[in-house]
């Protein structure tokens, strides 16, 4: 097989759409493009059944009923209605009082959990920012600790997007259901990855998305349980009902199907790809720690996701990296362009140094990842870091001896 | 973000790269002023040197080491190409706005250009301070 440059490492920021998915998609823009919530013609009985197939699809995947699927526009619109929505329906106080609540989440959330729980602070309710220790997970003996009397709300990542680290989901899922805890979950990297089962795992809400899984953009879902408990939530859309209620609007059938077509080669070919992938991204690490020296790999080497790596090449800055490796799309924990110059908060709440944090490289494969693109881009960042080293003045140092912790280096 | 022709040009084809010495080689060496700004936690440490020829006060030659990103790396590039050739007071007149014009720098990375500056004027002000020249002015801070 020929190589085709650039070559695309970055799934998980997002994924190309499955042809398979596209050809389920397409009747649906100009023949099947009824209303499902035109229940008086045959338009929109098609539009339903579409949207109740996806419904199953969906459902089978994680291991829900039909019924508890909300489907919205990805997963920052699910964190928002079950983060928000779920602490106003299960506030102790009226809004407009303090002491409304407690939330538990981490520092090394997504922003699209992060936020959300800030505009709760404003609102009355109070906020733990659980700190993950060096392998970045989250364990149920931390959250137990950080329960209160008035805690309503547990939310966290199944896997983080920039490390890939697995928090304890089932364990905390056990404990919130022991305390009557409402346990949320943003599975965006995890769901359509690897097995799911939000019984098991005792989840009570759930946000995914479709265009981390093969499907399209714009296009997910919130699970939302019906039993034992039964969730309920303050809808954050209102207007025509759909969706139990959770989340009106009409719904968007063509992204939907999409969803459900995504959905449903996830559960049959994600076992395939994890193990494919995961020898690929483990090849990559060996590979880069047989021939560099000052290479660490963040985050537990074992409870992370199979198709990504998160690596720190020690005296080398990411984006020069990138610049450097051009034809390999990557993203990179250094924040030169943001006008902060601070590097990954992620990596920060590991304890992994600023200086390491700005030399960090996400690379996520993915379905269509082959050996002889991992094969030239591995060799690419070595001959790059290498490159690169020698224009550094920090390997110098290294390399001469000098502790560059030691430095007092002015602060700019 | 896309570079600048210039910026991936320095980046690709840096400049005299490299250094005068050791780090404990430098630091004795009474013809060699030496910069070293930045922090690594901040993402660029550009370690500037110029080589001063006794007789003519000229800069004979500069070289320079530069962690940080390409605009950082060309900016620095970009420095030892201007000294060359220039007294070291001449040195102290470039200014971080000549740079970001001359490789066009988005407003992102003018940061990269005033830590150049800064480079330039420490390294200068090294040299003045091994041979007992009084500096005209005091450092750049900001």
């Amino acid at each position: 097989m020929s190589l085709k440059l650039p070559i695309y490492f970055d799934h998980a920021a997002t994924t190309p759409c499955d042809p398979r998915v596209v050809e389920a998609m397409l009747p649906y823009f100009t023949e099947v493009y009824g209303n499902p919530g035109s229940r008086n013609h045959s338009f929109g009985w098609a539009g339903e059944a579409a949207v109740d197939t996806a419904r199953d699809q969906v459902s089978n995947l994680i291991g829900a009923d039909r019924k508890e699927v909300v489907f919205t526009s990805g997963a920052t619109e699910s964190n928002n209605l079950a983060i928000k929505g779920g602490a106003q329906m299960y506030a102790k106080k009226p809004a407009g009082s303090t002491g409304r609540g407690h939330v538990i989440t981490a520092t090394h959330e997504h922003k699209a959990t992060l936020d959300p729980c800030k505009r709760l602070q404003k609102e009355g309710f109070d906020v733990t920012f659980l700190e993950p220790g060096r392998d970045g997970i989250i364990t149920a003996e931390m959250v137990k600790n950080a329960m209160r009397d008035d805690t309503i709300l547990v939310s966290l990542l199944w896997a983080n997007n920039e490390i890939g680290t697995i928090n304890e989901v089932p364990e905390i899922g056990a404990l919130c259901h022991d305390r009557g805890v409402i346990f949320h979950v943003d599975g965006t990297q995890w769901v359509g990855k690897m097995p799911t089962d939000v019984n098991a795992a005792q989840i009570d809400l759930m946000s995914f998305s479709a265009h981390k899984m093969y499907g399209p953009k714009g296009v997910g879902g919130l699970y939302v349980r019906r039993r034992r408990p039964r969730v309920r939530l303050t809808a954050l859309a209102e207007g025509g009902g759909q969706e139990r209620g959770f989340r009106s609007g009409t719904l968007n059938v063509t992204g939907i199907v999409g969803l459900g077509k995504a959905a449903e080669l996830a559960s049959q070919e994600m076992t395939k790809d994890a193990d494919r992938l995961r020898k690929l991204r483990d090849r990559i690490e060996t590979t880069v720690t047989e021939k560099l020296d000052t290479v660490q790999i963040n985050g537990h080497r074992e409870k992370r996701l199979p198709h990504m790596t998160n690596i720190s090449f020690g005296f080398v800055e990411g984006e020069s990296l990138m610049m450097a490796c051009k034809d390999i799309a990557m993203s990179s924990g250094s924040a030169c362009t943001s006008a902060s110059l601070e590097p990954s908060y992620v990596l920060k709440a590991l304890g992994v140094g600023d200086d390491l944090a700005h030399s960090s490289l996400r690379l996520s494969l993915g379905r269509w990842t082959t050996e002889e693109e991992v094969h030239y881009a591995t060799n690419k960042i070595i001959e790059s870091v290498e490159k690169l080293r020698v224009l550094s003045p920090l390997y110098d140092m290294h390399n001469e001896g000098i502790d560059i912790t030691k430095i007092e280096w002015a602060a700019h | 973000m896309a570079y600048s022709t210039k910026v991936v040009d320095h980046y690709e084809n840096p400049r005299n790269v490299g250094s005068f010495g050791t780090q404990k080689e430098i630091k004795e060496r009474k013809d060699v002023g030496v910069g070293l700004v930045g922090a690594p936690e901040c993402g660029d440490v550009m370690q500037l040197q110029i080589k001063v020829d006794e007789a003519t006060g000229k800069i004979e030659d500069a070289k320079f080491k530069c962690f940080g990103c390409g605009s950082a790396i060309a900016s620095s590039s970009l420095a030892t190409e201007w000294l060359k050739g220039r007294t070291v007071d001449e040195g102290l007149a470039i200014k971080n706005t000549e740079i970001v014009e001359e490789l066009s720098l988005p407003p992102v990375k003018i940061h990269c250009s005033v830590l150049a500056e800064d480079a330039i004027r420490a390294a200068i002000a090294d040299y003045k301070t091994k041979n007992g020249i009084e500096a005209k002015e005091p450092a750049h801070a900001h």
